[in-house]
């Protein structure tokens, strides 16, 4: 195969989902795939390289080096290297903004912040504790709990006319709370934003976030409305990365591509 | 994709620590079930010198709790000690230790054919390294109705000043009275001055030991740290810890003078702060070996060097050496002191185990963290876990954590080139 067919794959293995990025060989998207992980990582990383190499016509043997990273980093079969997902979210979004950011990335059951500096080299980073409180497994219990669709989260979020603050730190006391709220005769819409206040308020416990912040990571994919309320409460902008759920493995597939570099 | 090999490498001198282990426990039990000595329970800090001076065979639950820990007996037994009162927010050493009592559980029988711990005739504490020791030793003193005296220590101590130091002399003074009643002896200064000079070698040779992983590349780790420091633990004042420690030191040397590294290729130098993780001490080993890291400092085995045992007055060298340890000490000292270590090792990064129930041993609660990476310039990472209670930690969450550390600091070192 020439080198200039090559293809250079990322998979992430994330809690929720799993994302896989192809990239062609001069570093552009050839496809994304997105499925949710369920219990078997390594069978579901193998349906989303199918699916990529449908979409970009192409057969396996075009692919010249694959980077697994996520959870399931170490279950994939057909990596060559895994890498952390702290690691590919910083190359991922340095490759997109160019520039010094703190990146914050809200996935399933983790959360993340990461200082890049001007040459995309890490500063620092944080994750959460063990408690998946502040992560999108918290929102998927709150809307359970409230009988919302997942899917009509950051609508009704939009629509919330007040804030119904949530306080505690704990997922299983912050539904207790909202026991309390709806026996008060709280509104859902407030409720659905004050969850998401939530989640950013332990965001905002693990570091500070200087500079300029850049939003990556499933649930900023699936529920924009956080990004609003971020800023509002940094009050300055924030940015969001694009295709924020794919962050991860465009970092790893990068980073494939890279390793196969000349 | 396949795992990387594991890379640790056993130290020969191990099967010779396991014998003197098992002397000192076996012994233990012998003059628990015969009488031929009377048996004390002891804090792991002191005052072990005082209490041998006296004839008594030490035992320390401490020690007994590590054990649990590392056997991951710890997580079976924890619930007992919290059925009955004892939270799931306090000391795990505590909790299994009181599970292990409650259940007749304990890691001594499979280690040393021992059915249980010795039974204690006093129960003597000292509360430089935490309050809940003493909470702990008086839950035995109401099962099993002995004596329970103790030494109240100051924390957070900037300077020990000679008024500390006298205050702590004047108490270790006022347990000589029930030493000699329970023990049946008179008091020996004499006697004492042995112990404790024999107790400062002791300190001094496990220094050294600790000293050789200053070498390019170490010879030892931290988790091979945690498992030799057995004797300075359990036998200081007793001269077979001196003569084990002899040995190993021998080995080290040869280790050194060959060229041997105790993890094959060393690429990384790390601080480990913190307790261990008990339960995982194998694990961590082998994903530090198989990222070429090797763990060549830490707090925790570095707090059993006692220099100040060799004043000429053995109440204030016990005084000044039990105070003057890091655990006791203000946050300026502590500050200061993970400087002087990151330098003298030549640390590439550190590692802050925020151990849940042992927040004494959890350094990185104040800030300590990001003041220490922000002017020394070295990364670190805080990994959530515990001494015992394996419920309060992730295996992935400390492994993601940790290979992010190494990759940070590969990417530092591609970026120079």
């Amino acid at each position: 195969m020439s080198a200039d067919r090559a293809l250079f794959c990322g998979v992430d293995v994330g809690a929720s989902a799993t994302k896989l990025v192809l990239l062609d060989a001069s570093g552009n998207v050839a496809s994304r795939v997105v499925l949710p992980t369920g219990v078997d990582f390594a069978a579901t990383a193998a349906v989303c390289l199918d699916r990529a190499l449908d979409e970009a016509q192409a057969p396996r043997a075009r692919i010249a080096n694959t980077v697994a990273t996520g959870y399931g980093r170490r279950n994939v079969a057909f990596a060559d290297a895994p890498l952390t997902e702290i690691h590919c979210h910083g190359i991922g979004c340095y490759h997109l903004f160019g520039r010094a950011i703190t990146i914050v990335d809200i996935g399933g059951q983790d959360n993340k912040v990461i200082r890049l500096d001007k040459q995309g080299l890490r500063i620092d980073f944080t994750m959460n504790r063990k408690c998946a409180a502040g992560t999108g497994a918290f929102i998927e219990e709150i809307a359970h709990r409230l009988g919302v669709p997942l899917g009509e989260m950051d609508a009704l979020a939009r629509s919330a006319s007040q804030t119904v603050r949530l306080s505690s730190f704990c997922t299983v006391f912050a539904k207790t709370e909202i026991l309390t709220q709806l026996r008060l005769g709280a509104p859902v819409d407030g409720i659905v934003r004050g969850a998401f206040l939530a989640v950013l308020d332990r965001v905002l416990e693990m570091a500070p976030l200087v500079g300029e912040v850049v939003l990556s990571g499933g649930v900023a994919a699936h529920n924009p409305v956080i990004a609003e309320i971020l800023a509002e409460k940094l009050g300055r902008e924030v940015e969001v990365a694009p295709h924020p759920q794919f962050t991860g493995a465009l970092g790893a597939a990068l980073a494939a591509w890279r390793q196969s570099a000349p | 994709m396949t795992e990387e090999k594991t890379l640790i490498k056993k130290i020969r001198a191990t099967a010779a620590m396991r014998e003197v282990m098992a002397a000192y426990f076996l012994e233990l039990d012998d003059a628990a079930r015969t009488g031929s000595a009377k048996v004390v329970w002891c804090t792991s800090v002191g005052p072990a010198e005082l209490l041998r001076a006296f004839g008594f065979l030490v035992y320390f639950p401490e020690n007994h709790g590590a054990m649990l820990g590392s056997s991951r007996m710890a997580a079976e037994l924890i619930p007992a000690a919290n059925a009955i009162g004892y939270s799931p927010d306090i000391c795990s050493y505590l909790t299994s230790d009181v599970g292990s009592y409650l259940m007749k559980n304990t890691p001594l029988t499979k280690a040393y054919g021992i059915a249980g711990v010795p039974k204690p005739d006093l129960l003597v504490y000292n509360t430089n390294q935490c309050r809940d020791v003493q909470d702990w030793f008086a839950f035995y003193q109401r099962e099993f109705d002995v004596p329970l005296v103790g030494i109240h220590t100051p924390r957070a101590v900037d300077e020990v000043t000679g008024e500390i130091v006298a205050g702590l002399v004047a108490q270790e003074k006022a347990l000589l009275p029930t030493l000699e009643q329970v023990s049946g002896r008179r008091f020996d200064i004499d006697r004492l001055r042995e112990v404790v000079a024999s107790s400062y070698r002791c300190t001094m040779l496990w220094k050294k030991v600790l000293n050789a992983a200053t070498h390019h590349p170490s010879p030892l780790t931290f988790f091979d740290g945690t498992i030799h420091m057995g004797p300075a633990v359990v036998l200081r004042g007793d001269e077979r810890a001196e003569r084990y420690y002899e040995v190993l030191i021998a080995e080290l040397e040869e280790r050194i003078a060959g060229g041997v590294s105790a993890v094959d290729g060393e690429a990384h130098r790390f601080y480990w702060e913190g307790m261990p993780v008990w339960g995982k001490l194998r694990e961590h080993a082998e994903l530090f070996a198989a990222h070429r890291a090797c763990a060549v400092a830490s707090t925790y085995c570095n707090s059993w060097i006692f220099d100040p045992l060799a004043d000429e007055d053995p109440f204030v060298g016990m005084a000044r050496a039990y105070t003057e340890l890091f655990i006791v000490r203000s946050e300026k000292y502590k500050e200061h002191y993970f400087e002087e270590m990151v330098r003298n090792y030549a640390v590439d990064g550190i590692i802050f185990h925020n151990a849940k129930t042992c927040p004494n041993n959890s350094n990185c609660r104040y800030g300590m963290h990001r003041r220490l990476s922000a002017r020394l310039g070295i990364p670190h990472v805080v990994i959530d876990g515990d001494l015992n209670d394996l419920r309060l930690y992730s295996e992935e969450q400390a492994r993601t954590q940790f290979e992010a550390l190494v990759e940070q600091l590969q990417e530092r070192r591609s970026s120079q080139i």
